[in-house]
């Protein structure tokens, strides 16, 4: 509260610099500065104006000043700007009507302010491009899941709104979402990351190699035995059989599809060697939550669909039809034509519908 | 192989396994009765497997008494602990030993699974391998039948064999009561608001490779083991898709 003209550390960097807060961006003053990006907010923050203050290290206003006209320009010049002319010299007026109890509401509006503007911010192409420098620092960590080979994970949030759940972190290798290993981060809520930020990170990022590294780089010579086991199993049973010249599936290269999951990588329960049968009371029950198909092109299903139908009448073009990309001929830049809905949707959802976002459900 | 009804340990003070299994990091272990580590039978074959055989048997037994120096009675240490772990990993496996290890599973004391949707379904130790010095430990998860590491790195040193291939697969066969029920939910990546659909069409595919198990089982008679209400959740809402390279637009916000 005292001399703003002090260097010291931004809210933001003391922020981002909690502990349990290791995840999260800071989001830049420019971001924040413009209105656009703060769209519906105002309502769902309580004392929105003296959080969106404290964010960016500017001195309250009086309430009374708000009506004056050359105080509200005055103000803008504030937010704008590096001086901070008006803002200090009637601190001392102020002190006295900001008791504790009023900070300390204000601090948390700040924080939750600060959440919902990151959960943004991270969609955003600085933000996704900072969370990019994050992530290859192994800031989030690994997925826990030993078929997954230590794969980076991205905290999400399984709900758009605040106050749901707290944090929690995606595998692009399995496609799940797993707690934290450590409790500090189970006071951060979800919502603070939002539900689209993974996916649309690894839609953004296609050329990482998710579940890269893994292969060469295994923990232990046993692991990388069982490794070319597995391998040698899988080729032995045909288990991979994606033609070699599909690039794409789903809009997705065949190596960053799930790369966890498949032949291989599915815990076989034994019992001094033997297979536990699936006829068995305990015997496995979940094997398709790991699955996937040895030809991934069998995920193609529009294609499937208009093969199985036989008739032409309305089957669409083929370039939209296509969900497979093969290296001839590579389809490319469907992504013009999704570009409106997307930020239509992305307005849409700012106010946080549970209904539209939230990641969980039952899949069929 | 062992007696079940003789209550051995409160006539012993077990000095060395108390401070074993209760020192940092090897809270997965239970403690080995007295009376299963004084009979010869069941240690049939660790005297290849460890150094010092007799003098690390005496010190978990707490009958060594041998002068030695500190390098001597550091090394013994050591081979008394991997002697401990080779035991245990048979011990485990009989009645006393699964009904120990049980106990421990109901308190978490091995932690709680990782994932989501398994809402803190404990876990339980166990190894990829019965060979020691193969692998270290992980943990086992019966709700979604998977396996993690652990969290903390003083359990991720800890040798698998020590819990072994088969132990945890005997408990629930043993007690299938704890058997938890396994559920169908699960995350849907979303942008949007939108299924991913790469995500979506691999959960549909999956989906399918469910139903053709539930089918299998039902033909079988055979419980599928699922929980009542996921039966009611399968009917899927129809809501749109994004592909998944669509979305350079998106990025643009800023
Ligand atoms: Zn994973
Ligand atoms: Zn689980």
């Amino acid at each position: 509260m005292s001399s703003s003209s002090q260097v010291t550390e931004s809210w933001i960097s003391s922020f981002c610099g909690l502990l349990g807060h290791e995840y999260f961006a800071e989001v830049s003053e420019d971001f924040i500065e413009d209105d656009f990006n703060l769209t519906g907010l105002q309502s769902q923050v309580p004392m929105y104006k003296e959080a969106l203050e404290m964010i960016l290290d500017v001195e309250p206003e009086d309430d009374e000043e708000e009506e004056d006209e050359d105080e509200e320009d005055e103000e803008d010049d504030e937010i704008l700007g590096d001086e901070r002319p008006t803002g200090y010299r009637r601190a001392s007026d102020r002190r006295h009507l900001r008791i504790a109890s009023d900070l300390s509401v204000i601090e948390s509006s700040a924080e939750l302010l600060y959440g919902l503007i990151h959960q943004r911010y991270i969609t955003s192409r600085p933000g996704i491009q900072q969370m990019a420098e994050k992530y290859e620092l192994q800031h989030f960590g690994t997925c826990p899941r030993v078929y997954c080979n230590s794969c980076k994970v991205l905290p999400v949030g399984l709900n758009d709104s605040p106050g749901h759940e707290t944090v929690k972190l995606f595998c692009p290798s399995c496609l799940d979402v797993y707690t934290p290993p450590n409790s500090r981060f189970q006071t951060v809520d979800g919502a603070f990351f939002g539900t689209t930020f993974p996916s649309l990170f690894f839609m953004t990022f296609t050329d990482l190699d998710i579940g890269g590294g893994v292969r060469s780089n295994p923990s232990s010579a046993a692991d990388a035995l069982l490794a070319i086991q597995a391998a040698n199993r899988e080729a032995k049973a045909g288990n991979n059989t994606t033609p070699a010249n599909v690039t794409s599936i789903n809009g997705v290269a065949p190596h960053n599809l799930a790369p966890g999951l498949g032949p291989g990588n599915i815990y076989e329960p034994r019992i001094y060697g033997f297979r536990v049968s699936e006829r068995a009371r305990s015997g496995p029950r979940m094997k398709w939550l790991r699955m996937k198909p040895a030809d991934v092109t069998e995920l193609d299903e529009t294609r499937r669909y208009w093969e199985d139908r036989g008739e032409d009448g309305d089957r669409p073009d083929d370039d939209d039809l296509n969900m497979v990309d093969v290296a001839d001929g590579k389809a490319v830049d469907r992504r013009k034509k999704i570009v409106g809905r997307t930020r239509r949707r992305a307005n849409g959802n700012a106010g946080g519908s549970p209904m539209d976002t939230n990641g969980v459900g039952a899949a069929g | 192989m062992d007696d079940f009804n003789s209550d051995t340990d409160s006539d012993y003070t077990s000095y060395w396994r108390d401070w074993f299994i209760s020192s940092r990091g090897n809270e997965y272990f239970c403690e080995i009765d007295e009376e299963y580590l004084t009979d010869r039978f069941n240690l049939t074959g660790l005297n290849t497997e460890v150094q010092y055989y007799q003098y690390a048997l005496d010190l978990v037994t707490d009958v060594f008494d041998f002068d030695c120096d500190d390098d001597m009675r550091e090394q013994i240490e050591k081979s008394a602990r991997h002697l401990y772990g080779l035991v245990h990993a048979r011990y485990i496996v009989t009645t006393r030993g699964l009904a120990k290890m049980l106990e421990k599973f109901k308190k978490s004391d091995f932690g709680k699974c990782p994932r989501v949707m398994c809402e803190s379904q404990p876990l339980l130790p166990m190894g990829q391998s019965d060979v020691p010095n193969t692998s270290p430990v992980k943990l086992y998860c019966a709700r979604c039948e998977d396996l993690y590491n652990p969290k903390s790195s003083r359990h991720a040193v800890i040798d698998g064999a020590y819990f072994g291939t088969s132990f945890h697969n005997i408990l629930f066969q043993v007690y299938p009561a704890m058997l938890p029920a396994k559920s169908q939910r699960r995350y849907e990546p979303r942008v949007f608001g939108f299924r991913v659909h790469a995500a979506a069409a691999l959960a549909r595919w999956q989906a399918e490779e469910r139903e053709k198990l539930k089918e299998r089982l039902r033909g079988e008679r055979i419980e599928t083991g699922f929980e009542e209400e996921d039966e009611e959740l399968e009917e899927e809402e129809e809501d749109e898709e994004m592909e998944g390279d669509g979305f350079e637009g998106a990025v643009v916000q800023q």
